[in-house]
Order: C-alpha cells, then sequence, then structure tokens
C-alpha cells in the first residue's frame, strides 16, 4: 500500500496521555489506519529512528508530536522529523505551551535533579548516584541524553504548523485535525485546530454567571465543595475557562472541577497566565491594599495556579534569575 | 536594540530603561506640568499614554521586561480620582497580584512600580522617577533579550555535539 499518506507519531516531555487521546478514538482508529500509514510510533509500534531516516526529506504528510522539549534527544528526534515531513503538529498543551513539564523553568537543573535523585523522599541513594552522560563500558563508551536548562514548547525548538490544543486534545478534535489533514485543504500555517472562542462559550453553566463577579475569598477545590449548578468561578474557585480556549465540551466543569487551562488562550491572547490574572484580580471586590492582599492570599501558587500548562510558553518563559 | 544593549554594556555606560504607563487624566496631564514647569528629573523613562491605568493589561507589563525594559512604571489617579470611577482600583488589585507573579519569577519588586500622581503632581513625577532610577540602577540590567539569546545557546552547542557523535558512528 505505497500511494496511503504517511504519519507519525512521536513523544517528548509528556505523560503519554496525548498518546492516549490516539487511542480514544476507539473505533474511529480504524478509519485512521484505513486511510494513513502510521510509519512511526514509538509508543505502540517497533520501528526506529533509522526507518525514519530512510525517508526522503518530506516524504512524511506529518508528523503530531506531543511534549514539551528538554533534553537533547528529543531536539535531535524533532529535528529529524521537521526534515521528513511536510506538515509538522504540536500535539497538546506540551508541546503547545510546556505544559506541566514546562513547570521546570520554576528551578534549575540542579535543584531538580538533587530532588530526584537525592532528597525526595521516596529515594534512597546513598551514594548519591546521579545518571552519567557517558560511561564506558566494554571498551565502547554509551550517551545518555543531555537535560537542557530550559523546557521548551515545540515551536522554539523547530517550525511547527499547527497545533492541537488539550490536557490531552479530545479525541474529537484529533479526528477532526486527521480529517483536515487527508483532506488536502489545509488552514493558514499556525493555525490552533480548535475553537476560537472561550471555554465559557461551551460551558453548561454558561447562565449562571453573574456580570459583577466581585470576589471575597478565594476558595480551593480540596477544601471546599463545589456547587454543581452554579458557575465555578461565581463560587469563588480559580476557574480559568474566561482565558481558556473551548473545544473540549467542558469536560471539568462537568466533572465539577474549575478549567485549569489546559486549552491555551484564543488567537487574541499572548500570554494566557497574564490575562486570566488580569481578569481575576480586577474582580476582587477589596479596594485597599491590604484587604486586596488578604484576598488574593487564598491563591497561594499563583505562578503554577495561572501559568499551570503555559510557562514555558508565556512571555517570560521561565523564571529569569536562574 | 540588542545591538545597543549589548555596546552600552561594554563600554559600562548603561543606562536603565524605563517603560512608563501613564492615565490621560492625571499622570499623563502631570509630566505635561512637571515639562511645562520646566522640572528636570531623571530621562530614562519612555512615557506611553493610556486612557487609564485600568486599561493597562499585565500582558504590556511581561512583554515591556521581555522587550528590554529594565523597570515598568505605572502611573494613575488617586484612589477614588478615576475619571473612569474604578478603573484604578481595578489596576491596584490587577498590580497586588502581578507583582507576586513577578517575584515568583525572578523579577526584582523595584523593577515594577505603582504611583498614584494627580494631575497637579508635576513634582511627584520628578521624585518617583528619580527614586525609581536610583533603585533601578543598583539594581543592574534586567536584559532579558540577552537572556533569552544566551538561553538558546545551549540547543546550538549540542547540535555540534550530536553531528561528531554521528561521525563518530558512522
Amino acid at each position: 500500500m505505497p500511494d496511503k499518506p504517511k504519519l507519525a507519531f512521536y513523544w517528548c516531555a509528556s505523560c503519554g496521555g496525548c498518546e492516549e487521546s490516539v487511542v480514544d478514538l476507539a473505533e474511529d482508529i480504524l478509519f485512521v489506519v484505513d486511510n494513513v500509514d502510521i510509519i512511526f510510533w514509538p509508543v505502540a509500534m517497533d520501528f526506529k529512528k533509522s526507518d525514519v531516516e530512510k525517508y526522503a526529506d518530506g516524504e512524511i504528510v506529518a508528523s503530531l508530536i506531543n511534549g514539551a522539549i528538554r533534553t537533547s534527544e528529543q531536539q535531535e528526534m524533532v529535528q529529524l522529523l521537521r526534515r521528513k515531513s511536510k506538515v509538522v503538529i504540536a500535539h497538546g498543551a506540551c508541546a503547545q505551551y510546556g505544559g506541566i513539564p514546562g513547570l521546570a523553568n520554576e528551578f534549575q537543573k540542579e535543584e531538580i535533579l538533587k530532588w530526584v535523585y537525592e532528597e525526595s523522599p521516596s529515594i534512597i541513594n546513598e551514594e548519591k548516584v546521579r545518571p552519567q552522560l557517558k560511561y564506558k563500558v566494554n571498551g565502547s563508551e554509551v550517551f545518555l541524553p543531555e537535560l537542557w536548562n530550559v523546557v521548551r514548547p515545540l515551536d522554539k525548538v523547530i517550525d511547527v504548523d499547527y497545533y492541537i490544543p488539550g490536557c490531552p486534545p479530545s479525541p474529537k478534535l484529533l479526528k477532526e485535525a486527521v480529517l483536515v489533514l487527508l483532506s488536502g485543504n489545509l488552514p493558514p500555517k499556525g493555525t490552533v485546530l480548535a475553537p476560537d472562542i472561550a471555554l465559557c462559550d461551551e460551558c453548561p453553566r454558561k447562565d449562571t454567571k453573574p456580570t459583577d463577579l466581585a470576589f471575597t475569598e478565594f476558595l480551593r477545590p480540596n477544601l471546599h465543595i463545589i456547587d454543581p449548578e452554579k458557575c465555578i468561578l461565581s463560587q469563588g474557585f480559580v476557574c480559568m475557562g474566561p482565558a481558556t480556549r473551548s473545544g473540549c465540551g467542558a469536560l471539568c466543569v462537568n466533572g465539577n472541577m474549575p478549567c485549569t487551562g489546559c486549552y491555551g488562550p484564543t488567537s487574541r491572547v499572548k500570554d494566557q497566565g497574564a490575562k486570566i490574572l488580569s481578569s481575576i484580580a480586577s474582580n476582587v471586590s477589596a479596594k485597599t491594599e491590604k484587604e486586596i492582599d488578604a484576598v488574593l492570599n487564598g491563591i497561594p501558587d499563583p505562578v503554577g495556579t495561572f501559568y499551570r500548562y503555559s510557562l514555558a510558553g508565556s512571555i517570560l518563559r521561565k523564571k529569569v534569575n536562574i | 536594540m540588542l545591538k545597543i544593549e549589548i555596546e552600552e554594556a561594554a563600554s559600562k555606560q548603561w543606562q536603565p530603561k524605563i517603560v512608563a504607563f501613564f492615565c490621560n487624566w492625571c499622570t499623563y496631564t502631570a509630566a505635561d506640568l512637571a515639562g511645562v514647569s520646566r522640572i528636570k528629573h531623571a530621562p530614562n523613562i519612555r512615557v506611553i499614554r493610556v486612557m487609564c491605568s485600568g486599561r493597562v493589561d499585565p500582558q504590556f507589563i511581561l512583554d515591556s521586561f521581555a522587550k528590554g525594559a529594565d523597570g515598568v512604571l505605572i502611573g494613575g489617579c488617586h484612589p477614588g480620582d478615576c475619571h473612569y470611577q474604578e478603573g484604578n482600583y481595578k489596576f491596584l488589585r490587577r498590580f497586588q497580584m502581578l507583582r507576586r507573579v513577578v517575584d515568583s519569577l525572578g523579577i526584582e519588586k523595584d523593577r515594577l512600580r505603582l504611583e498614584w500622581i494627580s494631575a497637579s503632581e508635576g513634582d511627584k513625577v520628578r521624585i518617583v522617577v528619580n527614586d525609581m532610577v536610583a533603585k533601578i540602577k543598583a539594581l543592574g540590567p534586567l536584559g532579558l533579550p540577552v537572556k533569552y539569546k544566551e538561553w538558546a545557546n545551549e540547543m546550538n552547542v549540542l547540535e555540534s555535539e550530536i553531528a561528531g557523535k554521528e561521525e563518530v558512528y558512522a
């Protein structure tokens, strides 16, 4: 079947959830494999890097790459896939904005390694052994990829054509993306393949959102019960809905949890964290610095809350003094 | 801009660059008054007139830092005096939250400043600007455009290393 378009999947710094979104296509995956040849998919199929190298440049119709980029190996692989592919799609929040791994940009590499290999309570490593980048064994040298100081979204490393948002993307979006690719009728480069309107628009609780929010305190979902009917934001929980792209069908809200912002901002917004921070803080009802601060203390980790998925792709990118 | 910055650093004549968002009704008018009154203050501010401090989006501030500002100053009407009634309160709340974020991301508190300056307080413009320039001079350059370039270097270094390895295996 040499005529079918070739499709590659690859994962970088990710949890595997985006791979799961492919599997979640359920029966639709049959449609996908009927119409394309999956020529590379490390999580599910036994193809090697050398198999990808054999293709001519641009021979792969599309590569869907998930995960943030934070090692030399990931850089090497995505650069290879970029060369071999006509279209590269950043698949999921990590590839698009750095995602949860991007929060590592709040720390130094050494802090992270020290925690992981020495200080974490579940670690027993009395000799403080760390993985070495090079190691000689039986007369030959083996290598490990280098961990970078900065976690990057995919488009800071290679040219990216399209984005499928989400942590993970909904199977519906993924299917639509594949259909768009197969149709040959490609949208303008840089398009995010999801609706370009805030989540509130498709939220089932939209009608209960008051015009004036006037926060007097912020609550945390692990400490308070959320009313399953009312707008979550109006109850004092931080819901990222107003600054987040729709397309998921308000999954978290339907599960009675606030939106955490995984679909990223709409096209008019450059920095999702700054935008939701602005919206939420402006609606605090207090008027003096002291009273405002008391209310804001209800959000103990503003970076982790507002930039949960988007720190690496935000304007500042990373803690700037480390 | 980057080239200028490097040159400035090389000649040790670095001068802080401060982006100042002044509201049309109070602080911008005060800066105007300072001008017509021939009040002298440090020349390091680049004033951007906005209709209200409430118009200042935190993205403007972060973008200023990212594009090379060493400090950002926001000037608005005194509480209770906002031409649009609530704009300065809205900005105050935003500012209180933003400074927490900016602080966690490693930008010193003195680089971001909010001042209420009414239309008649031309001299306050001088005091605030001079004070801010002195504090930022003490801190030194923030230099984010240079930092972004330096951060990107790790990718280039590794690229040449990878090329070297491939030769070994070939």
